[in-house]
Protein backbone atom coordinates (compact mmCIF):
# COMPACT_ATOMS: atom_id res chain seq x y z
CA UNK A 1 0.00 0.00 0.00
CA UNK A 2 1.15 3.40 -0.40
CA UNK A 3 0.98 5.95 1.77
CA UNK A 4 -2.41 7.47 2.07
CA UNK A 5 -4.20 4.76 1.07
CA UNK A 6 -6.90 3.40 2.79
CA UNK A 7 -8.48 -0.47 2.92
CA UNK A 8 -11.82 -1.59 4.68
CA UNK A 9 -11.92 -4.86 5.81
CA UNK A 10 -14.27 -7.24 8.39
CA UNK A 11 -12.31 -8.37 10.86
CA UNK A 12 -12.58 -12.61 11.19
CA UNK A 13 -11.23 -12.81 14.67
CA UNK A 14 -15.00 -12.81 16.27
CA UNK A 15 -18.16 -13.01 15.28
CA UNK A 16 -18.77 -9.26 15.83
CA UNK A 17 -16.89 -9.14 12.94
CA UNK A 18 -16.23 -5.00 13.05
CA UNK A 19 -15.62 -2.86 9.67
CA UNK A 20 -11.72 -1.78 9.98
CA UNK A 21 -10.47 0.94 8.00
CA UNK A 22 -6.27 0.45 7.13
CA UNK A 23 -4.83 3.73 6.48
CA UNK A 24 -0.86 3.72 5.29
CA UNK A 25 0.81 6.60 7.16
CA UNK A 26 3.95 7.74 7.24
CA UNK A 27 4.58 6.19 10.81
CA UNK A 28 3.43 2.49 9.47
CA UNK A 29 -0.21 1.04 8.96
CA UNK A 30 -3.13 2.86 10.83
CA UNK A 31 -6.32 0.86 12.01
CA UNK A 32 -9.58 2.24 13.13
CA UNK A 33 -13.19 0.73 13.97
CA UNK A 34 -11.51 -1.91 16.09
CA UNK A 35 -13.58 -2.78 19.33
CA UNK A 36 -10.30 -4.50 20.65
CA UNK A 37 -7.10 -4.82 20.09
CA UNK A 38 -6.89 -7.95 17.57
CA UNK A 39 -8.79 -6.18 15.14
CA UNK A 40 -5.88 -4.05 14.88
CA UNK A 41 -3.32 -6.50 14.93
CA UNK A 42 -5.43 -8.70 12.14
CA UNK A 43 -5.79 -5.56 9.64
CA UNK A 44 -1.98 -5.26 10.10
CA UNK A 45 -2.03 -8.93 8.90
CA UNK A 46 -3.91 -9.09 6.53
CA UNK A 47 -2.09 -6.09 4.91
CA UNK A 48 1.56 -7.78 5.05
CA UNK A 49 1.07 -11.22 5.93
CA UNK A 50 -2.51 -12.64 6.12
CA UNK A 51 -3.10 -15.98 7.36
CA UNK A 52 -6.07 -18.56 8.52
CA UNK A 53 -6.59 -21.79 10.84
CA UNK A 54 -6.78 -24.56 8.37
CA UNK A 55 -9.51 -27.45 9.67
CA UNK A 56 -9.87 -30.89 7.81
CA UNK A 57 -10.13 -34.46 8.33
CA UNK A 58 -7.63 -37.50 8.37
CA UNK A 59 -8.33 -40.99 7.98
CA UNK A 60 -7.71 -43.03 11.09
CA UNK A 61 -6.24 -46.07 9.61
CA UNK A 62 -7.46 -48.84 12.07
CA UNK A 63 -10.92 -47.77 12.43
CA UNK A 64 -13.22 -48.34 9.93
CA UNK A 65 -14.59 -45.31 8.07
CA UNK A 66 -13.78 -43.04 10.60
CA UNK A 67 -12.34 -39.78 9.97
CA UNK A 68 -10.43 -37.34 12.84
CA UNK A 69 -10.87 -33.85 12.49
CA UNK A 70 -8.08 -31.57 13.14
CA UNK A 71 -6.64 -28.05 12.97
CA UNK A 72 -3.21 -26.61 12.21
CA UNK A 73 -2.23 -25.51 15.85
CA UNK A 74 -1.26 -21.71 14.52
CA UNK A 75 -2.86 -19.99 11.54
CA UNK A 76 -0.24 -20.60 8.42
CA UNK A 77 -0.60 -18.33 5.50
CA UNK A 78 -3.45 -17.94 3.05
CA UNK A 79 -1.88 -18.87 0.16
CA UNK A 80 -0.43 -22.49 1.94
CA UNK A 81 -3.85 -23.46 2.32
CA UNK A 82 -4.05 -25.74 -0.48
CA UNK A 83 -0.75 -26.74 -0.28
CA UNK A 84 -1.52 -27.71 2.86
CA UNK A 85 -4.63 -29.69 2.29
CA UNK A 86 -2.94 -31.48 -0.36
CA UNK A 87 -0.82 -33.06 2.41
CA UNK A 88 -2.95 -33.64 5.04
CA UNK A 89 -5.25 -35.76 2.54
CA UNK A 90 -2.26 -38.42 2.60
CA UNK A 91 -2.00 -38.72 5.97
CA UNK A 92 -3.76 -41.24 7.92
CA UNK A 93 -3.51 -41.67 12.17
CA UNK A 94 -4.08 -44.84 14.46
CA UNK A 95 -6.24 -44.23 17.18
CA UNK A 96 -6.66 -44.09 19.85
CA UNK A 97 -5.85 -40.86 19.62
CA UNK A 98 -6.77 -37.95 21.60
CA UNK A 99 -7.69 -33.91 21.10
CA UNK A 100 -4.21 -32.15 21.14
CA UNK A 101 -2.12 -34.92 19.84
CA UNK A 102 -0.06 -33.77 16.98
CA UNK A 103 -1.08 -36.08 13.84
CA UNK A 104 1.29 -34.28 11.85
CA UNK A 105 4.54 -31.84 12.47
CA UNK A 106 5.08 -28.60 10.65
CA UNK A 107 2.69 -28.44 8.01
CA UNK A 108 4.17 -26.78 4.85
CA UNK A 109 7.02 -26.01 7.13
CA UNK A 110 4.79 -23.53 9.22
CA UNK A 111 2.77 -25.10 11.90
CA UNK A 112 1.97 -28.45 13.60
CA UNK A 113 -1.82 -30.30 12.38
CA UNK A 114 -3.25 -31.26 16.00
CA UNK A 115 -6.32 -33.45 16.52
CA UNK A 116 -9.76 -31.81 17.44
CA UNK A 117 -11.38 -34.92 18.47
CA UNK A 118 -11.53 -38.07 20.38
CA UNK A 119 -11.19 -41.42 18.67
CA UNK A 120 -11.24 -44.38 21.63
CA UNK B 1 -41.59 -45.57 37.31
CA UNK B 2 -38.18 -44.19 37.49
CA UNK B 3 -37.93 -40.39 38.47
CA UNK B 4 -35.70 -37.33 38.65
CA UNK B 5 -35.52 -33.97 39.72
CA UNK B 6 -34.78 -32.43 35.96
CA UNK B 7 -34.39 -34.17 32.76
CA UNK B 8 -32.95 -32.30 30.38
CA UNK B 9 -34.11 -33.05 26.77
CA UNK B 10 -31.12 -32.76 24.46
CA UNK B 11 -26.85 -33.76 24.95
CA UNK B 12 -26.45 -31.02 22.36
CA UNK B 13 -24.16 -27.72 23.74
CA UNK B 14 -27.80 -26.37 25.17
CA UNK B 15 -28.30 -30.17 27.19
CA UNK B 16 -25.06 -30.13 28.58
CA UNK B 17 -24.50 -26.90 29.49
CA UNK B 18 -28.03 -27.00 31.36
CA UNK B 19 -27.14 -29.66 32.91
CA UNK B 20 -24.09 -28.70 34.07
CA UNK B 21 -25.55 -25.63 35.59
CA UNK B 22 -28.59 -26.94 37.13
CA UNK B 23 -26.12 -29.18 38.82
CA UNK B 24 -23.75 -26.78 40.25
CA UNK B 25 -27.04 -25.29 41.39
CA UNK B 26 -27.29 -27.67 43.53
CA UNK B 27 -29.64 -30.48 41.96
CA UNK B 28 -27.53 -33.66 41.23
CA UNK B 29 -30.50 -35.88 40.13
CA UNK B 30 -30.37 -35.02 36.91
CA UNK B 31 -30.99 -37.40 33.73
CA UNK B 32 -29.80 -35.74 30.01
CA UNK B 33 -31.58 -37.93 27.57
CA UNK B 34 -29.97 -37.90 24.01
CA UNK B 35 -30.85 -39.54 21.06
CA UNK B 36 -27.62 -39.64 18.73
CA UNK B 37 -25.00 -41.70 19.35
CA UNK B 38 -22.76 -39.50 21.57
CA UNK B 39 -23.01 -36.05 23.96
CA UNK B 40 -22.18 -33.23 21.60
CA UNK B 41 -25.14 -32.29 19.33
CA UNK B 42 -24.17 -30.67 15.91
CA UNK B 43 -20.94 -29.50 16.92
CA UNK B 44 -19.60 -33.23 16.26
CA UNK B 45 -19.29 -32.44 12.52
CA UNK B 46 -18.72 -28.81 12.99
CA UNK B 47 -15.16 -29.04 12.44
CA UNK B 48 -14.61 -25.34 11.50
CA UNK B 49 -13.53 -23.09 14.56
CA UNK B 50 -14.42 -19.70 16.05
CA UNK B 51 -16.19 -21.40 19.07
CA UNK B 52 -15.67 -20.57 22.04
CA UNK B 53 -14.05 -17.03 21.95
CA UNK B 54 -16.57 -15.65 24.48
CA UNK B 55 -17.20 -18.66 27.11
CA UNK B 56 -13.75 -19.81 27.19
CA UNK B 57 -11.40 -17.37 25.57
CA UNK B 58 -9.85 -18.99 22.97
CA UNK B 59 -10.82 -20.22 19.49
CA UNK B 60 -11.93 -23.63 19.55
CA UNK B 61 -13.34 -26.17 16.58
CA UNK B 62 -17.11 -27.83 17.28
CA UNK B 63 -15.72 -30.93 18.42
CA UNK B 64 -13.63 -28.83 20.97
CA UNK B 65 -16.03 -27.17 22.18
CA UNK B 66 -18.27 -29.54 22.91
CA UNK B 67 -15.77 -31.99 24.36
CA UNK B 68 -15.17 -28.93 27.13
CA UNK B 69 -18.75 -29.68 28.18
CA UNK B 70 -18.97 -33.33 27.85
CA UNK B 71 -15.84 -33.02 30.45
CA UNK B 72 -17.72 -30.97 32.40
CA UNK B 73 -21.02 -33.65 32.63
CA UNK B 74 -18.50 -36.81 33.20
CA UNK B 75 -16.59 -34.81 36.15
CA UNK B 76 -20.06 -33.96 37.47
CA UNK B 77 -21.11 -37.56 36.60
CA UNK B 78 -24.31 -36.58 35.40
CA UNK B 79 -25.87 -39.19 34.22
CA UNK B 80 -26.85 -39.25 30.11
CA UNK B 81 -28.26 -42.18 28.00
CA UNK B 82 -27.86 -42.16 24.64
CA UNK B 83 -29.75 -43.35 21.08
CA UNK B 84 -32.99 -42.56 23.41
CA UNK B 85 -35.90 -40.74 21.47
CA UNK B 86 -38.13 -38.68 23.66
CA UNK B 87 -41.67 -39.05 22.53
CA UNK B 88 -44.03 -37.37 24.96
CA UNK B 89 -44.02 -35.17 27.50
CA UNK B 90 -47.65 -34.47 29.84
CA UNK B 91 -48.43 -33.29 33.28
CA UNK B 92 -48.56 -35.35 36.37
CA UNK B 93 -51.12 -34.92 38.67
CA UNK B 94 -49.04 -34.18 41.12
CA UNK B 95 -47.56 -31.25 39.22
CA UNK B 96 -44.52 -32.96 37.59
CA UNK B 97 -44.07 -34.00 34.34
CA UNK B 98 -43.56 -37.31 32.56
CA UNK B 99 -41.17 -37.67 29.71
CA UNK B 100 -42.56 -41.09 28.09
CA UNK B 101 -38.83 -42.17 26.13
CA UNK B 102 -37.64 -45.55 23.98
CA UNK B 103 -34.65 -46.88 23.57
CA UNK B 104 -33.40 -50.38 21.95
CA UNK B 105 -32.32 -51.59 25.17
CA UNK B 106 -35.42 -50.69 27.57
CA UNK B 107 -38.33 -50.20 24.97
CA UNK B 108 -40.59 -47.54 25.90
CA UNK B 109 -40.14 -46.38 29.31
CA UNK B 110 -41.43 -43.67 31.52
CA UNK B 111 -39.43 -41.05 33.76
CA UNK B 112 -41.50 -38.63 36.34
CA UNK B 113 -38.92 -35.14 36.60
CA UNK B 114 -39.94 -32.18 38.81
CA UNK B 115 -38.50 -29.90 35.87
CA UNK B 116 -37.96 -30.60 32.32
CA UNK B 117 -34.94 -28.74 30.55
CA UNK B 118 -35.88 -28.15 26.65
CA UNK B 119 -32.77 -28.57 24.81
CA UNK B 120 -33.47 -30.63 21.11
CA UNK B 121 -31.79 -28.12 18.96
CA UNK B 122 -33.23 -27.06 15.89
CA UNK B 123 -32.88 -28.67 11.89
CA UNK B 124 -31.89 -27.19 8.40
CA UNK B 125 -35.07 -25.99 6.61
CA UNK B 126 -36.02 -28.65 3.96
CA UNK B 127 -35.91 -28.43 0.13
CA UNK B 128 -40.01 -29.10 0.47
CA UNK B 129 -40.25 -25.94 2.73
CA UNK B 130 -38.45 -24.06 -0.21
CA UNK B 131 -40.64 -24.92 -2.86
CA UNK B 132 -37.94 -25.26 -6.06
CA UNK B 133 -40.17 -26.37 -9.12
CA UNK B 134 -37.72 -28.90 -11.48
CA UNK B 135 -37.47 -32.82 -10.93
CA UNK B 136 -36.20 -34.27 -7.70
CA UNK B 137 -32.58 -35.86 -8.74
CA UNK B 138 -29.67 -36.80 -6.52
CA UNK B 139 -27.57 -33.64 -5.72
CA UNK B 140 -29.80 -31.86 -3.97
CA UNK B 141 -28.80 -31.71 -0.13
CA UNK B 142 -29.32 -29.50 2.81
CA UNK B 143 -25.68 -27.78 3.94
CA UNK B 144 -25.94 -29.88 7.23
CA UNK B 145 -26.14 -32.89 5.12
CA UNK B 146 -23.35 -32.07 3.29
CA UNK B 147 -21.18 -31.29 6.42
CA UNK B 148 -22.26 -34.25 7.59
CA UNK B 149 -20.93 -36.58 4.72
CA UNK B 150 -18.52 -34.57 4.39
CA UNK B 151 -16.93 -34.22 7.98
CA UNK B 152 -18.14 -37.79 9.51
CA UNK B 153 -18.49 -40.19 6.55
CA UNK B 154 -14.97 -38.71 4.53
CA UNK B 155 -17.50 -38.85 1.43
CA UNK B 156 -17.55 -35.35 -1.40
CA UNK B 157 -20.78 -34.79 -2.05
CA UNK B 158 -20.42 -33.83 -5.75
CA UNK B 159 -17.38 -31.64 -7.70
CA UNK B 160 -19.26 -28.57 -8.97
CA UNK B 161 -21.50 -26.99 -6.80
CA UNK B 162 -23.90 -24.16 -6.67
CA UNK B 163 -25.21 -22.90 -2.34
CA UNK B 164 -28.62 -22.21 -2.33
CA UNK B 165 -28.83 -19.70 0.63
CA UNK B 166 -26.17 -17.61 2.07
CA UNK B 167 -27.12 -19.01 5.85
CA UNK B 168 -23.66 -19.84 8.22
CA UNK B 169 -23.25 -23.56 7.37
CA UNK B 170 -23.70 -22.93 3.56
CA UNK B 171 -20.82 -20.61 3.84
CA UNK B 172 -18.86 -22.86 6.04
CA UNK B 173 -19.57 -25.55 3.21
CA UNK B 174 -18.60 -23.61 0.06
CA UNK B 175 -14.88 -23.05 1.90
CA UNK B 176 -14.75 -26.59 2.94
CA UNK B 177 -15.82 -28.19 -0.31
CA UNK B 178 -13.18 -25.68 -2.04
CA UNK B 179 -9.95 -27.04 0.09
CA UNK B 180 -11.48 -29.78 -0.59
CA UNK B 181 -11.07 -29.60 -4.84
CA UNK B 182 -14.76 -28.98 -5.55
CA UNK B 183 -15.83 -25.84 -8.00
CA UNK B 184 -18.14 -23.96 -5.68
CA UNK B 185 -19.45 -21.63 -8.41
CA UNK B 186 -21.61 -19.17 -6.67
CA UNK B 187 -23.60 -18.78 -3.60
CA UNK B 188 -27.32 -17.46 -4.29
CA UNK B 189 -29.13 -15.37 -1.40
CA UNK B 190 -32.76 -13.99 -2.37
CA UNK B 191 -32.65 -11.76 0.29
CA UNK B 192 -30.19 -8.25 -0.80
CA UNK B 193 -28.36 -9.22 2.64
CA UNK B 194 -26.34 -12.49 3.75
CA UNK B 195 -28.02 -14.54 6.35
CA UNK B 196 -24.50 -15.35 7.58
CA UNK B 197 -22.19 -13.76 9.74
CA UNK B 198 -19.66 -11.11 8.20
CA UNK B 199 -16.70 -12.93 8.97
CA UNK B 200 -17.83 -16.08 7.37
CA UNK B 201 -18.33 -14.04 4.30
CA UNK B 202 -15.05 -12.57 4.30
CA UNK B 203 -12.86 -16.02 5.30
CA UNK B 204 -15.26 -18.72 3.07
CA UNK B 205 -16.32 -16.71 0.03
CA UNK B 206 -13.90 -13.52 -0.49
CA UNK B 207 -11.19 -15.53 0.79
CA UNK B 208 -11.32 -18.06 -2.41
CA UNK B 209 -13.10 -15.69 -4.69
CA UNK B 210 -16.60 -17.60 -4.86
CA UNK B 211 -19.65 -14.82 -5.62
CA UNK B 212 -22.32 -14.30 -3.29
CA UNK B 213 -25.10 -13.04 -5.53
CA UNK B 214 -27.92 -11.27 -3.53
CA UNK B 215 -31.44 -11.25 -4.60
CA UNK B 216 -30.52 -14.10 -6.59
CA UNK B 217 -32.42 -17.96 -6.37
CA UNK B 218 -32.66 -20.61 -8.00
CA UNK B 219 -35.91 -21.42 -10.19
CA UNK B 220 -35.22 -24.38 -11.91
CA UNK B 221 -33.25 -28.11 -11.05
CA UNK B 222 -32.58 -29.63 -14.18
CA UNK B 223 -31.39 -33.16 -14.50
CA UNK B 224 -33.08 -36.33 -14.48
CA UNK B 225 -31.56 -39.05 -12.24
CA UNK B 226 -28.66 -36.43 -10.75
CA UNK B 227 -28.61 -33.00 -11.06
CA UNK B 228 -27.27 -31.62 -14.49
CA UNK B 229 -27.41 -27.77 -13.90
CA UNK B 230 -29.86 -24.94 -12.10
CA UNK B 231 -31.66 -21.68 -13.70
CA UNK B 232 -30.15 -18.77 -11.49
CA UNK B 233 -32.68 -15.92 -11.25
CA UNK B 234 -32.57 -12.35 -9.99
CA UNK B 235 -35.30 -11.54 -7.98
CA UNK B 236 -37.50 -7.71 -7.91
CA UNK B 237 -38.20 -6.46 -4.72
CA UNK B 238 -41.42 -8.48 -3.96
CA UNK B 239 -38.64 -11.64 -4.31
CA UNK B 240 -40.25 -12.13 -7.47
CA UNK B 241 -37.88 -14.37 -10.09
CA UNK B 242 -37.08 -11.73 -13.08
CA UNK B 243 -37.43 -14.68 -15.83
CA UNK B 244 -35.32 -12.22 -18.22
CA UNK B 245 -32.42 -12.16 -15.75
CA UNK B 246 -31.86 -15.92 -15.65
CA UNK B 247 -28.92 -17.95 -16.35
CA UNK B 248 -28.35 -21.72 -16.68
CA UNK B 249 -25.54 -22.76 -14.38
CA UNK B 250 -23.69 -26.37 -14.84
CA UNK B 251 -23.24 -28.59 -11.49
CA UNK B 252 -23.70 -31.70 -10.01
CA UNK B 253 -24.59 -30.42 -6.70
CA UNK B 254 -26.92 -27.91 -4.66
CA UNK B 255 -26.45 -27.74 -1.50
CA UNK B 256 -29.53 -25.52 0.47
CA UNK B 257 -28.58 -23.38 3.04
CA UNK B 258 -32.04 -21.15 3.96
CA UNK B 259 -32.51 -21.20 7.60
CA UNK B 260 -32.79 -23.42 10.59
CA UNK B 261 -36.20 -23.94 12.18
CA UNK B 262 -36.28 -24.97 16.33
CA UNK B 263 -37.21 -28.51 16.11
CA UNK B 264 -40.63 -27.93 18.49
CA UNK B 265 -42.58 -31.08 17.72
CA UNK B 266 -42.14 -32.41 21.57
CA UNK B 267 -43.00 -28.99 22.88
CA UNK B 268 -46.22 -28.68 20.53
CA UNK B 269 -47.75 -31.90 21.43
CA UNK B 270 -47.11 -30.82 25.27
CA UNK B 271 -49.35 -28.24 24.74
CA UNK B 272 -46.41 -25.55 24.92
CA UNK B 273 -47.61 -22.60 23.60
CA UNK B 274 -45.15 -21.46 20.46
CA UNK B 275 -43.79 -17.61 19.24
CA UNK B 276 -44.96 -17.38 15.65
CA UNK B 277 -41.78 -15.85 14.08
CA UNK B 278 -39.24 -18.19 16.62
CA UNK B 279 -40.90 -21.22 15.85
CA UNK B 280 -39.50 -21.99 19.54
CA UNK B 281 -41.52 -21.88 22.73
CA UNK B 282 -42.65 -18.60 24.61
CA UNK B 283 -40.50 -18.08 27.66
CA UNK B 284 -39.80 -14.96 30.49
CA UNK B 285 -36.46 -14.07 31.22
CA UNK B 286 -35.54 -17.64 33.53
CA UNK B 287 -36.60 -19.35 29.77
CA UNK B 288 -39.53 -20.64 31.86
CA UNK B 289 -41.86 -22.06 29.08
CA UNK B 290 -45.51 -21.02 30.04
CA UNK B 291 -45.82 -24.34 31.59
CA UNK B 292 -44.80 -24.25 35.03
CA UNK B 293 -41.50 -26.31 35.07
CA UNK B 294 -40.41 -26.52 32.05
CA UNK B 295 -37.32 -24.69 30.78
CA UNK B 296 -36.11 -24.10 27.00
CA UNK B 297 -32.88 -22.87 26.11
CA UNK B 298 -30.88 -22.88 22.71
CA UNK B 299 -31.56 -23.59 19.47
CA UNK B 300 -34.97 -24.83 20.29
CA UNK B 301 -35.99 -21.80 21.94
CA UNK B 302 -34.76 -19.79 19.02
CA UNK B 303 -31.91 -20.01 16.39
CA UNK B 304 -28.66 -18.91 17.56
CA UNK B 305 -25.88 -17.14 15.56
CA UNK B 306 -22.99 -18.55 17.95
CA UNK B 307 -22.65 -21.40 20.22
CA UNK B 308 -21.50 -19.53 22.99
CA UNK B 309 -24.58 -18.00 23.30
CA UNK B 310 -26.38 -21.11 23.54
CA UNK B 311 -24.27 -22.18 26.23
CA UNK B 312 -24.80 -18.85 28.46
CA UNK B 313 -28.63 -19.41 27.74
CA UNK B 314 -28.56 -22.86 28.51
CA UNK B 315 -26.73 -22.16 32.14
CA UNK B 316 -29.55 -19.49 32.90
CA UNK B 317 -32.04 -22.25 32.21
CA UNK B 318 -30.59 -25.06 33.94
CA UNK B 319 -29.81 -22.79 37.08
CA UNK B 320 -33.59 -21.15 36.95
CA UNK B 321 -34.96 -24.96 36.59
CA UNK B 322 -32.94 -26.27 39.67
CA UNK B 323 -33.59 -23.09 42.14
CA UNK B 324 -37.38 -23.76 40.91
CA UNK B 325 -36.71 -27.62 42.42
CA UNK B 326 -34.79 -26.49 45.21
CA UNK B 327 -37.68 -23.96 46.54
CA UNK B 328 -39.98 -27.10 46.35
CA UNK B 329 -41.42 -26.17 43.22
CA UNK B 330 -42.06 -22.48 43.40
CA UNK B 331 -41.05 -19.91 41.40
CA UNK B 332 -39.82 -16.23 42.83
CA UNK B 333 -42.00 -14.17 44.03
CA UNK B 334 -43.60 -12.42 41.09
CA UNK B 335 -44.79 -8.93 41.62
CA UNK B 336 -46.30 -8.30 37.83
CA UNK B 337 -45.63 -9.82 34.66
CA UNK B 338 -45.33 -7.88 31.62
CA UNK B 339 -44.96 -8.83 27.92
CA UNK B 340 -42.12 -7.82 25.62
CA UNK B 341 -42.98 -6.08 22.36
CA UNK B 342 -41.23 -5.36 18.86
CA UNK B 343 -40.80 -2.21 17.01
CA UNK B 344 -39.03 -0.61 14.20
CA UNK B 345 -37.20 -3.52 12.23
CA UNK B 346 -37.40 -5.81 15.24
CA UNK B 347 -38.79 -8.95 14.03
CA UNK B 348 -38.51 -10.86 17.66
CA UNK B 349 -37.20 -10.79 21.12
CA UNK B 350 -36.44 -13.68 23.85
CA UNK B 351 -37.63 -13.08 26.46
CA UNK B 352 -41.34 -12.49 25.05
CA UNK B 353 -42.56 -12.54 28.63
CA UNK B 354 -40.95 -10.79 31.97
CA UNK B 355 -41.90 -11.00 35.58
CA UNK B 356 -40.84 -8.44 37.70
CA UNK B 357 -39.80 -10.11 40.49
CA UNK B 358 -39.65 -8.65 44.34
CA UNK B 359 -36.05 -8.79 44.33
CA UNK B 360 -35.24 -8.37 40.49
CA UNK B 361 -31.87 -9.48 38.60
CA UNK B 362 -30.67 -7.85 35.59
CA UNK B 363 -32.08 -9.31 32.31
CA UNK B 364 -31.15 -9.16 28.94
CA UNK B 365 -33.32 -8.89 25.82
CA UNK B 366 -32.06 -10.40 22.70
CA UNK B 367 -33.69 -9.65 19.29
CA UNK B 368 -33.14 -9.49 15.66
CA UNK B 369 -33.86 -7.35 13.40
CA UNK B 370 -35.28 -7.99 9.42
CA UNK B 371 -33.51 -5.23 7.45
CA UNK B 372 -29.92 -3.83 7.73
CA UNK B 373 -29.80 -1.14 9.25
CA UNK B 374 -26.93 1.43 9.56
CA UNK B 375 -26.18 3.86 12.82
CA UNK B 376 -29.05 2.21 14.14
CA UNK B 377 -30.86 3.89 17.46
CA UNK B 378 -31.64 1.03 19.96
CA UNK B 379 -34.51 1.82 22.25
CA UNK B 380 -36.70 0.36 25.19
CA UNK B 381 -39.67 1.69 26.58
CA UNK B 382 -41.87 1.29 28.97
CA UNK B 383 -44.86 3.63 27.91
CA UNK B 384 -43.67 6.87 28.00
CA UNK B 385 -40.39 6.47 29.64
CA UNK B 386 -36.85 5.41 27.56
CA UNK B 387 -35.67 2.74 29.92
CA UNK B 388 -32.60 2.70 27.55
CA UNK B 389 -31.34 4.27 23.99
CA UNK B 390 -28.17 3.33 22.80
CA UNK B 391 -26.41 3.86 19.19
CA UNK B 392 -25.03 0.32 17.09
CA UNK B 393 -23.06 1.58 13.93
CA UNK B 394 -24.60 -1.58 12.14
CA UNK B 395 -27.63 -4.36 13.03
CA UNK B 396 -28.31 -7.02 10.71
CA UNK B 397 -30.84 -10.37 10.17
CA UNK B 398 -27.45 -12.42 10.36
CA UNK B 399 -26.71 -10.89 13.38
CA UNK B 400 -28.19 -11.44 17.24
CA UNK B 401 -28.34 -8.44 19.17
CA UNK B 402 -29.37 -7.99 22.91
CA UNK B 403 -30.12 -5.18 25.22
CA UNK B 404 -29.39 -5.47 28.95
CA UNK B 405 -31.96 -4.19 31.45
CA UNK B 406 -30.65 -3.39 35.09
CA UNK B 407 -32.30 -4.32 38.42
CA UNK B 408 -33.09 -0.23 38.38
CA UNK B 409 -34.82 -0.06 34.72
CA UNK B 410 -36.70 -3.20 36.06
CA UNK B 411 -37.87 -1.44 39.10
CA UNK B 412 -39.07 1.41 37.27
CA UNK B 413 -41.14 -1.18 34.98
CA UNK B 414 -45.18 -0.66 35.02
CA UNK B 415 -46.58 -2.17 31.89
CA UNK B 416 -45.71 -3.71 28.44
CA UNK B 417 -41.84 -3.21 27.26
CA UNK B 418 -41.26 -1.78 23.23
CA UNK B 419 -37.68 -2.69 22.25
CA UNK B 420 -37.02 -1.08 18.92
CA UNK B 421 -34.79 -0.46 16.41
CA UNK B 422 -35.02 2.40 13.97
CA UNK B 423 -32.25 4.37 11.51
S1 LIG C 1 -11.85 -5.96 16.38
FE1 LIG C 1 -12.05 -7.26 18.17
S2 LIG C 1 -14.24 -7.15 18.63
FE2 LIG C 1 -14.02 -6.41 16.52
S3 LIG C 1 -14.34 -8.25 15.25
FE3 LIG C 1 -12.13 -8.05 15.61
S4 LIG C 1 -11.77 -9.35 17.38
FE4 LIG C 1 -13.97 -8.95 17.33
Amino acid sequence: MNIGEKREMICINCPIGCLLTAEMTGEGIKVSGNTCPRGEKYAIAEITHPTRTLTTTVKVANRDDTYLPVKTAEPISKEKLFEAMETLNSVEVNAPVKIGDVVFSRVCGEADVVATGNVD
Amino acid sequence: MRTCDIAVIGGGPAGMAAAVAAHDAGIKDILIIERDEGLGGILRQCIHNGFGLHRFGEELTGPEYADRYKKMVIEREIPYVVKTMVLDITKSDGGDHIVTAMNSESGVFHINAKAVVLAMGCRERSRGQLNIPGDRPAGVYSAGTAQRFMNINGEMPGKNVVILGSGDIGLIMARRMTLEGANVKMVCELMPYSGGLNRNIVQCLHDFNIPLKLSHTVSKIHGKERVEGVTVSEVDEHLRVIPEKSEYVECDTLLLSCGLLPENELTKSAGIPLDRITGGAVVNQNRRTEDKGVYSCGNVLHVHDLVDYVSEEAELAGRSAAEYVLAGKKEPECIKTVNVHNAGAVRYTVPQVVDIYKEPKDIKIYFRVGAVLNNATITVKCGEKTLLSKKKRKVAPGEMEFVLLTEKMLGEVDSDIIVSAEN
